[in-house]
């Protein structure tokens, strides 16, 4: 069970020494004349759990999906397990990246787990699972069903396996996009909202999968609103306002004695 | 019955190369460059305003012409071509207009977050066209689809036109041979109606396979 505010969840802190999974550094996005991030850096050590917060349109998603390039940065280093995204300017002057097997390589180390679940809805749960272990990672389909089964277990979808993702409810859906990137055993998890699209009833039982994740020392980078959450399982907490890093520390500082004004008013207006 | 099994043939094979044609028309309108969508948009927009009779004459009549002036510049003989393969070109030609559209729009009507899974999860663009989006975008396409194969096998009796033997000139020929016009125009009209039920039969079955993961109407409501 989740621990409830009593009883502090034992933390897993990452060594200093650990090394780096992640390190955004210097990173703008434009959409068009939009900005909307003016230089953000990030860095996630393994076993670390950074959670980003922020108001809407501070560019948390937008953040986030630069780093599997699912948006392409306008400029910025991204490094993926010691590895740097290579990007090239286009015939419009757009940064896109380099070297479409690179991203594919780096982007199948990253499991995401998205507000929508999405989940491949003409497949069943366990198919979702051993979808990217058997065709893109080239894992045996036998041994890819094996370890799905046992990741179904872990997110309690054991007798789920041959539904497909429609006949399920939210926190199922989301429960199973949880297995689905645990079955590529990613180097880091980046989650998005996960519990924002779900009702409140079924909210509890996500960050429950989420929160043993952290506990057990997955690396993570997690955008959530869930501000009592992310003081439980963050390692580090990052600030985003309009496009920029206004304050991050450890959540007991950001929680319990943010500095900046802003960060004051957002906790208090969501807390 | 030749006849018969001619049109079958003919609307097969012409809505295969139709599929083809419209599964890499749709991927280039939506994802090709600037001088591909043109092109793609000139074909479809050409071969849906023009009569099908007049394209299958011009198709027909033009396109062996061209072929074999090609040929004989070439210094190759002249061929034959065969009334099958060009009925099947000519009317997948046309097929591939029309599916073009049908598939577009059913690429289109796939939740775009299924996609960006599959760009998420390091899918190459063949592997998630393979895996992703072509079954997720199959039970939208398959009325439009089962459409266009109810009228390819009736589009072969245009081939008559150009001598091709199919089922309506099988049946005008017995006809005008034993002066039984009725008989044998009913004869063809029930022929032609098996064929839709069959297929109706057939595409129901596809459908239902396709639409596996989404729960039917009467159970949402
Ligand atoms: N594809 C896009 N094209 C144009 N503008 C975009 C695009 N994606 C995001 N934006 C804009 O970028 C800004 C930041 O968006 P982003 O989704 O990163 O915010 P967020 O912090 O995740 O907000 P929320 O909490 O609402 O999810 C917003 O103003 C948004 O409108
Ligand atoms: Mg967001």
């Amino acid at each position: 069970m989740m621990a409830q505010g009593a009883a502090p969840a034992l933390k897993h802190t990452a060594q200093d020494g650990a090394a780096e999974a992640i390190h955004v550094e210097n990173l703008h996005k434009k959409f068009g004349q939009l900005h909307v991030l003016k230089g953000v850096s990030l860095s996630a050590r393994d076993g670390e759990v950074i959670a980003i917060i922020g108001g809407s349109g501070s560019g948390k998603s937008t953040l986030l999906r630069c780093i599997n390039c699912l948006e392409n940065p306008t400029s910025g280093i991204i490094r993926v397990n010691g590895e740097e995204i290579k990007l090239k300017a286009d015939s419009h002057g757009h940064t896109v990246p380099a070297d479409r097997r690179q991203i594919e390589r780096i982007r199948s180390k990253l499991g995401m787990v998205f507000q929508n679940f999405n989940l491949w809805s003409h497949m069943t749960l366990i198919e979702n699972v051993i979808e990217v272990p058997v065709h893109v990672l080239g894992v045996k389909r036998d041994e890819a069903i094996a370890q799905a089964e046992k990741l179904l277990v872990r997110v309690g979808l054991a007798e789920k396996r041959d539904v497909y993702p429609a006949y399920l409810s939210g926190g199922q859906q989301q429960r199973a996009a949880i297995a689905r990137a645990l079955a590529i055993n990613p180097r880091v998890m980046l989650f998005d909202e996960p519990t924002s699209a779900l009702d409140p009833e079924l909210v509890g039982e996500v960050l429950k999968v989420i929160g043993d994740l952290a506990r057990e020392g997955r690396t993570m980078v997690l955008v959530t609103h869930e501000m009592k959450f992310a003081r439980e399982v963050a390692t580090h907490v990052v600030y985003l306002y309009n496009g920029l890093v206004e304050e991050e520390g450890p959540p007991e500082q950001i929680f319990g004695a943010p500095k900046s004004e802003r960060l004051k008013q957002f906790i208090r207006n969501i807390g | 019955m030749v006849g018969l099994l001619h049109s079958i043939e003919i609307a097969l094979g012409a809505t295969c190369l139709g599929l083809l044609i419209g599964t890499g028309g749709a991927f280039g309108k939506l994802y090709g460059g600037p001088v591909v969508r043109d092109l793609l948009a000139v074909y479809t927009t050409i071969v849906r305003a023009v009569p099908e009779l007049v394209l299958i004459l011009l198709l027909y009549y033009a396109g062996t012409d061209l072929i074999n002036q090609a040929l004989t510049a070439m210094g190759y003989q002249r061929v034959d071509i065969s009334g099958l393969a060009a009925g099947i070109a000519v009317l997948g030609f046309v097929q591939g207009a029309y599916s073009t559209e049908v598939i577009r729009g059913a690429i289109l009507a796939i939740p775009q977050g299924q996609i960006e899974a599959a760009r998420a999860y390091g899918m190459s663009p063949g592997l998630m066209l393979r895996r992703i989006t072509l079954p997720a975008m199959l039970p939208f396409a398959i009325p439009g689809l089962a459409n266009l194969w109810l009228i390819a096998t009736k589009d072969t009796a245009l081939l008559a036109v150009v001598g091709f033997y199919e089922l309506a000139l099988a049946t005008r020929q017995a006809a005008g041979v034993t002066k039984a016009y009725f008989t044998f125009f009913f004869a063809a009209a029930v022929l032609y109606l098996l064929l839709s039920l069959v297929s109706n039969f057939l595409i129901g079955r596809v459908e239902a396979w396709s639409r596996r993961g989404m729960p039917s109407l009467k159970e949402a409501r």
